[in-house]
């Protein structure tokens, strides 16, 4: 069929000519691997040293799920889903908006046989996995800061994987409507910041307002932070069904929705 | 043998109540170059677009190598073409190298037949002294002959190059020209759109002329050219030229007579006498020359600047 559908919403046709495009992005990160990842991760480990120290000693000990945690662990795990989600929407929005809009990346790539709904599926599969190595590099810090020696560890990271997936999805619906990158502001301020401040990365989200938690609970970074953060504290997650539902449906919905409009804004 | 590469068939494109592309049909052969040439807006880089699977016709067929159908066959087509568009697309963080093997992936092509590939393609190019060069180091014409070169990594039946030497220096042109003109000697085919008649007179062997959509003349240069205007061209400029226009002793002596700003053109077969009248006006400056596509694009199309396109 087509490089580009003529029904937007027709299902996605993907097939593995996604990978030398995922390759491409790999061979252009390698070049700047060492700067970026300082980036990646210097912010995240600012906020856990200020916070989880600065504040954690003030608030000392949190009560969770009738188990008494200190607050760098708590915060800690917590803001590595931030850090998945931001690392993924960052690649997902301004990275990927480069290659599409600034530098004609995707024009060049579909002049060869591969269809764009195959583009589509490689940047949002390299933004997770670029989630994956920030993740990856700050669990590291962590690991070395003594701050968690849970074993489950090891399932943290495919779940923050899968955090990646599904803010690579939302984030790429705003990269097919952005005419500049001014418009990532909106997504910045009116979705991912208010997200932050109620999915409980900082504080638990019992202390919110009931009619806030409400939606809170259904949030993706909630179900995030819902997964990730028993397994911190050596314990399963509850509800993990629930939490992992929410999140394969976000990226499902978001992906469908992002791919028909990048083919609406392809379309001509 | 002769089975067309590339076919189209009333082919038309409408965006919202404006068509666009209208009711368009043409073909090019195995070893030829074809130049479709047409104002801004006539519809050429719209065509192309859906020659290449990336915009859909409202109606129309686009049928490739004797059986292959755009847009439904796209990625099987696309596997056999080459494309250099207008803009290039080179990846501004790799070499000149690297863009090629880049590119070749999204063939499918192993690495190993890739880099065998490479070297062969940078010396073509005139870029083997720039292979670890990224395309912010090179001149706009290196750029042009690394698209080029990027676009035959899959060593492809049929070239679609859309204005391929816009904005470059005459150098530059010049050599994109001997470029092409070496890959059809090899026999390679060419579509090519292009502004400039002496790229159209110099490379393609068969001219399709749009204006505003439709096709308005196809043929080869020369017989166009035979076809469309008279032999010779004499053009008069200076002051009080325009004024010869209506000059009926002159006009008599030319075919067709066109003012364009400044200058008057006289169309003629034969301009001896037309030569020899214009002795009378010794401080008017004539240039004679035989007709050209240009001449040709200009009566066809009009005079009249088109910038909406």
């Amino acid at each position: 069929m087509s490089q580009i559908q003529n029904n937007i919403w027709a299902a996605p046709r993907l097939s593995m000519r996604w990978w030398p495009v995922f390759q491409r992005n790999w061979l252009v990160w390698k070049k700047l691997a060492i700067p970026s990842l300082v980036g990646n991760i210097a912010e995240p480990l600012m906020w856990l040293v200020a916070f989880g120290y600065g504040l954690g000693s003030l608030v000392g000990q949190i009560e969770l799920g009738g188990e008494k945690v200190p607050y760098i662990l708590f915060l800690a795990s917590g803001s590595i889903c931030m850090s998945a989600m931001n690392a993924a929407t960052f690649e997902a929005l301004y990275s990927a908006f480069s290659r599409m809009h600034v530098q004609k990346t995707w024009d060049g790539i579909m002049n060869a046989p591969v269809r764009l709904d195959d583009v589509v599926l490689a940047e949002m599969l390299w933004a997770a996995f670029k989630a994956l190595f920030t993740v990856t590099a700050i669990l590291g810090v962590m690991l070395a800061l003594g701050i968690s020696h849970s074993p489950k560890l090891l399932v943290a990271w495919p779940v923050l994987l899968g955090v990646g997936i599904t803010f690579s999805c939302m984030a790429l619906i705003f990269n097919a409507l952005a005419k500049g990158y001014d418009f990532f502001t909106y997504y910045f301020t009116l979705f991912l910041t208010p997200m932050m401040f109620l999915s409980g990365i900082f504080f638990p989200r019992d202390q919110l307002p009931p009619f806030v938690r409400v939606i809170a609970d259904w949030l993706p970074l909630s179900a995030a932070v819902d997964l990730v953060r028993p397994l911190f504290m050596d314990r399963w997650p509850e509800h993990a069904l629930r939490h992992g539902l929410v999140l394969v449906v976000c990226s499902v919905v978001s992906f469908w929705v992002a791919l028909a409009l990048t083919r609406k804004r392809f379309r001509s | 043998m002769n089975t067309p590469l590339l076919s189209v068939n009333q082919l038309v494109k409408r965006y919202g109540q404006t068509t666009v592309v209208n009711d368009l049909s043409f073909h090019i052969n195995p070893g030829e170059c074809l130049g479709v040439i047409g104002p801004n807006g006539a519809g050429k880089t719209t065509t192309l677009r859906m020659c290449l699977g990336l915009s859909e016709p409202d109606s129309g067929a686009i049928d490739y190598f004797g059986g292959q159908h755009m847009p439904q066959d796209a990625l099987a087509i696309k596997a056999q073409l080459g494309v250099v568009a207008q803009m290039d697309t080179l990846d501004p963080d790799f070499t000149a190298e690297e863009n090629l093997l880049v590119f070749g992936r999204y063939f499918g092509l192993p690495d190993a037949s890739i880099r065998e590939r490479i070297p062969k393609l940078l010396e073509f190019a005139a870029l083997s002294h720039k292979a670890k060069a990224k395309p912010g180091e090179l001149s706009g014409g290196m750029k042009r002959r690394l698209s080029l070169a990027r676009a035959l990594i899959n060593q492809p039946r049929l070239l679609m190059l859309d204005e391929p030497t816009t904005g470059l220096d005459p150098q530059a042109r010049h050599l994109m020209w001997e470029r092409l003109q070496l890959l059809l000697q090899e026999g390679k085919s060419i579509l090519l759109t292009t502004h400039f008649m002496d790229e159209a007179e110099r490379l393609c062997s068969r001219l399709l002329v749009l204006d505003q959509g439709r096709k308005i003349a196809e043929g080869t240069p020369r017989d166009l050219i035979a076809q469309h205007l008279e032999a010779e061209v004499v053009e008069v400029f200076g002051q009080g030229a325009v004024a010869l226009a209506q000059e009926a002793s002159l006009k008599a002596l030319a075919q067709r007579v066109e003012v364009s700003g400044e200058t008057v053109f006289f169309y003629t077969h034969d301009s001896r006498s037309l030569l020899n009248a214009l002795q009378a006006w010794p401080a008017l400056r004539t240039l004679h020359r035989p007709s050209n596509l240009e001449d040709l694009f200009l009566k066809l199309t009009g005079r009249q600047i088109r910038e909406e396109g």
